[in-house]
């Protein structure tokens, strides 16, 4: 019973490590021969390297690095250089912005926020130049450039709550901080401050597609681990046969949906719902507080807001009693 | 064997997921279904009493001479009878200075000398206390306060804040006043010293509670950034530690802000704020120049009150058990009350308002 679970990878290769295709002209030398890992072929392909890292792999992590020494050390600060409260305190510590009477400019004094703006234009280099990498990498090989452009709507929502909506606001103390419990706590104070964020149309949007892509993750990595017995996996020498592993697949959705992917259009459903996540989330954050201020008033205008009854409490400010 | 292994691992990890409160648990429906409207509390939370201290002995009679005239120097409480008069001061022993005694605040030589400056607090205390239950009914209602809704047997009580230090310079040791899990903040990376922006009384520094815009679209009437809502949030986040509720004891989370669908529980907590800086304002900062040193904060300030300090985990302090019954001296007449608060715009009242009209009509004087 246990042999068809699939929790882990059942067989793993030994050889001469795979070097991969002959790289175009202009290329680096790839980093490393290639090796094996017991642990890592457990869960994924045994073989680790060689790395193709470039120029914009080895400045990604250069200015990672960067960003990642400021923040920590910024948090090491804080409590004084004490090791043991860093770890202790860890989840509370932070890099906060700039304060609001610094509004955007990108002067500010290091220990009062501009820390938080060069661990901030560190960072998004660092992760610009990993963007460039996935699209050249990606070309390099004769590939689609589909990561990329995932990637870079996950780096749209990122730039919109750092630096795209601050710049409309006109204050660093929109941003988000550096910091485990700080960004939370920033993103319930943003839903206090708008009123409810959960009435943000784009909000809903991408909670619905990020609720959708884990349904579709669920949906289609149990269903080729379902049919693992068969060699699920292999799909392109599957895709043609009858019998096979990926028509039991289709029909067992036919026969429960009526309606079923193919082995192409799955990914193309969950690489759309995966990209509008934070392709509707970065279009909802952008719109509060530059267009709406206030999102239960929108939702109540649109009709979309449902309507309790009425517990007859009134604000008492209004009712000339303030002083009491 | 094997399988009973599993199972009972399983129970163990889904035990440890579910943070194993396993205490047997009560709830209460406080709003309109679907809106997650409950308090959800701990059985043995919920019907713990707190300790009330007995009357010292059976109430005395308001009849007789009066203190003012049988005693030298009473100056708050001399409109009562000397017999409720010494009654008064057994009880406020036992409840601040249980095991100093009388001589905590007075000279044993010359009972009417003002020398220690407890005396002095305690006689703003007792002012304090007769503006909270004369004036402050829309607050407190008809269950008033005494010295140990507070005090609990401390000469000083368990909750108090004081004006935070100045902004540091630099990164070392600096959290920018919050980040740091302390009480005040709820344990939270909030500011800690949110009551500090909103709870002083002095109303030219104290902050609009209020964050969410009146307006669909934003408007140069609220400006307000993330970071200037953070302290709100930990107030409200104070508010809810100290009563031991969450935030669906007032409000509807549908939205924070409108009155019409937010609990009545919502009005009385804004009396309670106001009457918080009223005491802070009024009484506690007055007595600057009468404490020591050690009995301030780091800013020279004394320790001032929240809702912290009387709640202390109830929704209604020692469970609105009504103490302050059997102690005619504290309630005395209300008094003309000075405005902490700059009036309100003055809106026309509407007349379907039939829980915090009620409370007005009690609370204006």
């Amino acid at each position: 019973m246990a042999t068809y679970q699939n929790i882990f990878t059942q067989v793993q290769l030994r050889g001469e490590p795979e070097a991969g295709i002959a790289l175009p002209p202009g290329s680096e030398p790839r980093i490393g021969k290639g090796s094996f890992n017991h642990l890592m072929g457990l869960i994924g392909h045994a073989q680790i390297g060689p790395v193709y890292l470039g120029w914009t792999g080895v400045f990604s992590l250069i200015f990672g690095f960067f960003a990642i020494e400021i923040i920590g050390l910024n948090m090491l600060a804080s409590v004084n250089w004490n090791p043991i409260q860093f770890v202790r305190m860890l989840p509370w510590l932070s890099l906060e912005p700039p304060a609001p009477k610094y509004g955007f400019t990108p002067f500010v004094p290091l220990a009062e926020g501009g820390w938080w703006i060069m661990a901030g234009f560190f960072l998004t280099t660092s992760i610009i130049l990993w963007w460039v990498r996935t699209y050249t990498r990606a070309r390099a090989l004769g590939m689609g450039t589909h990561v990329a452009w995932a990637f870079a709507s996950a780096i749209w929502l990122y730039l919109v709550l750092g630096f795209i909506r601050p710049f409309f606001m006109g204050s660093w103390a929109e941003a988000v901080p550096f910091g485990i419990f700080p960004h939370l706590d920033w993103t319930a104070a943003f839903s206090i401050r708008y009123g409810n964020l959960f009435y943000n149309p784009f909000h809903a949007f991408s909670i619905a597609f990020l609720y959708g892509s884990t349904l579709l993750f669920a949906m289609h990595g149990a269903t080729i681990l379902a049919v693992g017995r068969y060699g699920g996996e292999r799909e392109i020498e599957q895709i043609t046969d009858r019998g096979t592993a990926s028509e039991r697949a289709a029909l067992f959705w036919r026969w429960t949906m009526g309606f079923n992917a193919t082995m192409e259009s799955i990914h193309r459903w969950a690489w759309w719902f995966a990209v509008l996540t934070t392709l509707t989330g970065g279009i909802g954050i952008l719109l509060t507080g530059t267009v709406v201020d206030n999102w239960y008033l929108w939702a109540q205008q649109h009709g979309y807001a449902p309507m309790y009854p009425d517990t007859g409490v009134i604000d008492p400010a209004t009712l000339g009693s303030a002083g009491q | 064997m094997k399988r009973t292994i599993a199972i009972a691992a399983l129970t163990g990890v889904c035990l440890t997921l579910a943070g194993c409160e396993l205490g047997p648990k009560q709830s209460v429906q406080n709003g309109h279904r679907g809106t997650g409207m409950d308090q959800v509390v701990l059985k043995k939370v919920a019907l713990a009493k707190d300790e009330v201290p007995a009357p010292p002995y059976d109430p005395p009679s308001n009849d007789g001479p009066r203190a003012g005239a049988a005693y030298q120097n009473v100056q708050v409480l001399g409109d009562v009878s000397e017999e409720q008069f010494t009654y008064t001061m057994a009880a406020i022993t036992s409840w601040i200075a249980p095991e100093q005694g009388c001589n905590y605040c007075h000279n044993p030589e010359n009972m009417a000398s003002d020398e220690k400056y407890t005396k002095v607090v305690a006689r703003k205390m007792l002012q304090m206390t007769r503006n909270i239950n004369g004036n402050w009914s829309s607050h407190v209602k008809q269950t008033g306060v005494t010295c140990w809704t507070c005090h609990r047997g401390n000469a000083i009580p368990a909750n108090y804040w004081a004006l935070p230090e100045g902004e540091k310079n630099g990164i070392i040791g600096n959290r920018h006043g919050q980040n740091n899990p302390i009480a005040a903040s709820a344990y939270s990376s909030l500011p800690n010293s949110a009551l500090a922006l909103y709870l002083t009384g002095d109303p030219k520094t104290d902050r609009n509670i209020r964050v969410v815009s009146n307006t669909l679209h934003p408007t140069k009437a609220n400006e307000l950034s993330i970071k200037e809502t953070e302290p709100q949030y930990a107030l409200m986040m104070h508010l809810s530690q100290s009563l031991g509720v969450n935030c669906t004891f007032c409000h509807n989370a549908q939205a924070f802000k409108p009155w019409n669908i937010s609990t009545p529980q919502r009005a009385t907590a804004w009396y309670g704020l106001r009457m918080v800086r009223n005491i802070n304002g009024e009484y506690i900062s007055s007595l600057k120049d009468a404490f020591p040193a050690h009995r301030k904060g780091p800013m020279g300030d004394p320790f001032k009150v929240s809702c912290a300090t009387c709640h202390q985990g109830k929704n209604k302090p020692m469970g609105g058990y009504q103490m302050a019954k059997d102690y005619k001296a504290l309630w005395g007449a209300p008094l003309a009350m000075p405005a902490t608060v700059p009036a309100a715009p003055a809106a026309p009242a509407s007349p379907a308002a039939p829980v915090a009209a009620a409370a007005v009509t009690t609370a204006t004087h």
